[in-house]
C-alpha cells in the first residue's frame, strides 16, 4: 500500500502540480497528435520539435528571457519555416517527403545547436542537456503564481493556457479539420482550404511543441504526440472515441509517470513516456481493433469480426 | 543455474577481452594525430553513411536512420553502465543490438497494426530514447560521457573508434558490392524480390543491421540527431543528380566525405562548434546548391523548361489561330492581317505586333511592316498544320473512342495538341482509320504528305485535301 501513496506523501502538493503539468503537456499533444497519425504525418511532429530550436535560440538571444512570449513566436515561425522547406523540397524535386523532412529538420536543428554553442555559452538556462531530456520536475523551482489561494508554479499556468488555446482552436475548426484529414478533395469542394488547414495545424503544432519543449525536451515530445493517438488508434475506428481515448491515455500516463518517478527517482519526462509506452503495449495486446489477442482469436474463428469497424 | 550464467558471462567477458587486445593491436596502426584521425573518420563515415543513405532514400524510409539512431541510446547507456572500463567494443555491440531491436519493432508495428511507417518510426524513436533517458538519469555518474553521443564530438574519437569505423565501412562496402542487385530489388519492390526467390526477410534484416552499425559508429562524431543528416542529405543530393543507382552511390559517398571533411576542419579551427552541426550544415549546403542547379532535377532547369514550354505553346497557339483565319477564308489568301489576328486573340494591336515579331524571330512567319500582315513560312505552315491536326485528331479520338460529348472535347485537345508526338499521332490515325474530318466537320490537315512548297494557294488546298487535285 505504501508504494501507492508514496508520491503523494513524499512530494505533497508538488505531486499534484507535477501530474497536472505532465497532463497539460500531454493533453494538447495527444489531440494534435491523433490528427497527425491519421494524416500520416507523425514525423512532421519530429521535424518541428527539432527545428523550433533555432527559433527559440534566436528569440532568446534577443530577449535574454526564457519565459518571454517571443520564444513561442520564434518557435512558431521556425516550425512554419520547416514545413515550408519540406514542401519546397518535395514538391519542387523528386526527393520524397520523408527524405525532405530529414533534410529540413536536421539542417535547422544543426543551425540551432551551432547558435547555442556560439552565443548561448554564458547563458546557462538554455543548455544542450535540457534540449534533449527536458526537465519536467524543474517547474517546482520557478516562482509561483497565486491562484485562488494556491501557489501554482508559473510554467503550469502557461502550459494550461496553451492547452486551452489548442483545444479551443481544434474544437472550433473540428469539422474542417476532420474533413480535410480524411478527404482533402471533398473539403476543397466545400470551399475549405486544405492547404490553409495544413499550415494552420503546423502552426498550432509548433506552439504546442515549443511549450512542451522546455518541460519534456525535443525528442520526448514526439512520444507525447504519437503515443496517445497510436494507443487510441489501436482501440477504435471512431474519431470522437479516438480523441477521448487519447486524452485518457495522456492523463493515465501522467499519473503513472509520476509513480515511476517517485519509485525509481528518475527523469520525470522519460517516466511519463515509458508509462505511455506500457499502455501502448497493453493496447497492442488487448486493444479491440489492433489487439493481437483478438486477431489471434479471430484467426482461430472463435470470435466474430465486429461489424462496427467502419468509421 | 546462477553459476552457469555467471560462467557464461565470464566467458563472454573473456572473449571480449581477447578481441579487445587483438583489436587494440590493430588500432595501433590507425593514425594517432588529431588531424589524421579526423580526416580518416570523416572519409569512413561519409562513405558508409553515404552508401546506406542511398538505400533508405529510395526505400522512402529516410527517417529509419533517425529512429535507429535514437533507439541506440539504451544500448549506449547499458554499455557505459556495465562496462566499467568503457570498452568501446562492448558499447558498440550493445548499442547495435539496441538499434537493431528498434528497427525490428518498427517492422513489427507496421506488420501487426494499422499504424503506418511514420507513426511506427515515431513510437520507436521516442520510446527507446525515453528508456535511455530514464536509465541514464538513474546512473548519472557512470554515464557522464553520454552527451558526446548525443551531440557528437570528433575530437573524442580514439584509435579504437577508428578501427571500428574502418571495419564497419569495409563490411558495408563489401556487402553492398556483393549484394547490390538483391538489395536494390528489395528496396524498390519487395513483392517482385519475393517472386524472384530472394530471401527478403534476411536481406531486410541484413540491411537494418548494417544501418545500425553505421549509425552507432557515426554517433560519436555527429551525434544522435544529426546522424540522419549524414544518411539522408548526401543521398538526396545524389538523387537530384542522377537517375542510376551506381552513380548515385558514388555521388552520395562523395558528398558525405566532403561534408565530413568540412565539418572536421571547421570544428577543429573553431573549438566551440560541434562537428555534427557543421557536417549537417555542409551537407545541407550541397543539397541547397544542387536543389537549384542540378542539371535535370534542379529547380532552375525545371523553371527554364517550363518557361520554354510555355513560350513554345504560345507560338503554336499563334500559328493555329493564323491557320484557322486562313481556313475560314478557304485559303483564298496567303497572309493574315494583324487586325484580324488581334481580333481573334482578343488583344490589342501592340500585343499582336509583339507576337508577330516573335513568330518572325523563330522563322515561322514573315511580318511585313507596311501591310501590317503576317505570312507563314514553310516551317510555320507545317507546324500550324501539325497542331491543328493534333487538335482535331484528339477531338475525334475522344468522341469516337472515349465516348466524350462533342462539345466537351475542345479544352482537352487544347492542352494535348502541343505534346502529341509523331508516334502517337500515327497510332491515332491508324486507330481512327485515317479520318478526314473532325467531329465538328472540319477537315484534318495532312502535313506529312509530300507537298512541294510552290504556289501558296495551290499548296494550301493540296495540303488540306491532297486527293482533290
Amino acid at each position: 500500500m505504501y508504494s501507492l501513496t508514496l508520491p503523494w506523501e513524499a512530494l505533497g502538493i508538488s505531486a499534484v502540480w507535477l501530474v497536472l503539468m505532465a497532463f497539460m503537456v500531454a493533453l494538447p499533444c495527444s489531440q494534435v497528435g491523433s490528427f497527425l497519425i491519421l494524416r500520416r504525418m507523425s514525423l512532421v511532429g519530429d521535424a518541428i520539435s527539432h527545428s523550433v530550436l533555432p527559433g527559440i535560440v534566436i528569440a532568446f538571444l534577443f530577449t535574454g528571457d526564457l519565459s518571454s512570449p517571443w520564444l513561442i513566436i520564434g518557435a512558431g515561425i521556425a516550425g512554419l519555416l520547416v514545413t515550408i522547406f519540406i514542401e519546397m523540397i518535395h514538391v519542387g524535386t523528386r526527393v520524397k517527403s520523408d527524405a525532405a523532412t530529414g533534410i529540413a529538420f536536421t539542417a535547422l536543428f544543426a543551425l540551432g545547436v551551432l547558435l547555442m554553442q556560439l552565443y548561448g555559452g554564458s547563458k546557462v538556462d538554455l543548455d544542450p542537456d535540457c534540449v534533449l531530456y527536458g526537465q519536467l520536475d524543474h517547474i517546482l523551482e520557478y516562482e509561483a503564481v497565486s491562484i485562488a489561494g494556491l501557489d501554482v508554479p508559473r510554467p503550469l499556468v502557461t502550459m494550461t493556457a496553451v492547452a486551452f488555446f489548442t483545444l479551443t482552436t481544434m474544437f472550433v475548426f473540428y469539422r474542417v479539420l476532420v474533413l480535410s484529414t480524411f478527404d482533402a478533395g471533398l473539403a476543397a469542394s466545400y470551399g475549405y482550404k486544405p492547404v490553409m488547414v495544413h499550415y494552420g495545424m503546423m502552426f498550432v503544432l509548433s506552439i504546442v511543441v515549443v511549450a512542451a519543449f522546455q518541460s519534456v525536451g525535443a525528442i520526448l515530445v514526439i512520444a507525447l504526440l504519437i503515443l496517445p493517438g497510436a494507443f487510441a488508434y489501436m482501440c477504435t475506428h471512431k474519431l470522437p472515441v479516438m480523441l477521448s481515448l487519447a486524452a485518457g491515455h495522456a492523463l493515465l500516463s501522467a499519473v503513472l509517470g509520476l509513480y515511476i518517478y517517485a519509485w525509481f527517482d528518475c527523469n520525470l519526462a522519460g517516466a511519463v513516456v515509458l508509462a505511455g509506452a506500457a499502455l501502448l503495449v497493453l493496447a497492442w495486446l488487448f486493444g479491440p481493433v489492433d489487439g493481437q489477442l483478438w486477431k489471434w482469436k479471430r484467426s482461430l474463428g472463435e470470435v466474430e469480426k465486429p461489424d462496427d469497424l467502419i468509421l | 543455474m546462477m553459476h552457469l550464467l555467471n560462467m557464461e558471462i565470464f566467458q563472454l567477458a573473456q572473449i571480449f577481452q581477447l578481441a579487445t587486445t587483438l583489436a587494440s593491436g590493430l588500432a595501433e596502426l590507425m593514425p594517432s594525430s588529431g588531424t589524421g584521425k579526423a580526416i580518416l573518420a570523416s572519409i569512413l563515415l561519409g562513405a558508409s553513411c553515404g552508401m546506406l543513405g542511398c538505400f533508405v532514400v529510395v526505400r522512402r524510409m529516410a527517417l529509419m536512420g533517425d529512429a535507429v539512431s535514437h533507439a541506440v541510446l539504451p544500448g549506449v547507456v547499458a554499455g557505459l553502465v556495465w562496462s566499467v572500463d568503457r570498452n568501446p567494443f562492448v558499447i558498440f555491440t550493445l548499442a547495435s543490438i539496441s538499434g537493431i531491436l528498434g528497427a525490428g519493432v518498427v517492422q513489427m508495428l507496421m506488420k501487426t497494426t494499422r499504424l503506418k511507417s511514420d507513426a511506427a518510426l515515431g513510437i520507436v524513436l521516442a520510446v527507446f530514447f525515453a528508456a535511455g533517458v530514464v536509465w541514464q538519469s538513474k546512473e548519472k555518474s557512470a554515464t557522464a560521457g553520454v552527451l558526446h553521443f548525443l551531440y557528437g564530438n570528433a575530437s573524442s574519437i580514439d584509435q579504437n573508434d577508428l578501427l571500428m569505423m574502418l571495419v564497419t565501412s569495409v563490411l558495408i562496402a563489401v556487402v553492398v558490392w556483393l549484394l547490390l542487385r538483391p538489395l536494390l530489388v528489395v528496396s524498390f519492390d519487395a513483392a517482385y524480390a519475393m517472386s524472384l526467390g530472394y530471401p527478403v526477410k534476411f536481406l531486410n534484416a541484413l540491411f537494418y543491421t548494417l544501418l545500425s552499425f553505421s549509425v552507432v559508429v557515426a554517433l560519436q562524431a555527429v551525434g544522435v540527431i544529426l546522424v540522419s543528416a549524414m544518411l539522408i542529405t548526401p543521398a538526396a543530393t545524389a538523387y537530384l543528380l542522377t537517375d542510376r543507382f551506381k552513380p548515385m552511390l558514388l555521388w552520395s559517398m562523395t558528398f558525405g566525405i566532403l561534408s565530413g571533411l568540412a565539418g572536421c576542419w571547421v570544428s577543429m579551427s573553431y573549438n566551440k562548434m560541434s562537428t555534427g552541426s557543421v557536417i549537417a550544415l555542409a551537407a545541407t549546403a550541397f543539397f541547397a546548391l544542387f536543389y537549384f542547379v542540378a542539371p535535370r532535377h534542379g529547380i532552375l532547369v525545371k523553371y527554364i523548361r517550363v518557361a520554354k514550354r510555355k513560350s513554345r505553346t504560345h507560338r503554336e497557339n499563334l500559328l493555329k489561330e493564323i491557320y484557322s483565319i486562313l481556313e475560314r477564308k478557304e485559303f483564298a489568301r496567303e497572309s493574315v492581317s494583324l487586325k484580324s489576328l488581334s481580333e481573334r486573340r482578343r488583344q490589342t494591336l501592340e500585343a499582336t505586333q509583339k507576337d508577330a515579331l516573335i513568330l518572325q524571330k523563330y522563322a515561322l512567319a514573315d511580318y511585313s511592316e507596311e501591310n501590317r500582315s503576317l505570312q507563314l513560312s514553310e516551317k510555320g505552315w507545317r507546324r500550324a498544320m501539325e497542331i491543328v491536326r493534333n487538335h482535331r485528331l484528339w477531338e475525334l479520338y475522344l468522341t469516337r473512342q472515349a465516348d466524350y460529348a462533342e462539345d466537351h472535347v475542345h479544352d482537352d485537345a487544347e492542352k494535348i495538341e502541343h505534346v502529341l508526338g509523331a508516334e502517337i499521332v500515327e497510332m491515332l490515325e491508324r486507330d481512327l482509320d485515317f479520318p478526314e474530318v473532325d467531329p465538328h466537320g472540319k477537315p484534318i490537315p495532312r502535313p506529312q504528305s509530300e507537298v512541294v512548297f510552290v504556289e501558296p494557294k495551290k499548296r494550301a488546298s493540296q495540303l488540306v485535301n491532297p486527293n482533290k487535285n
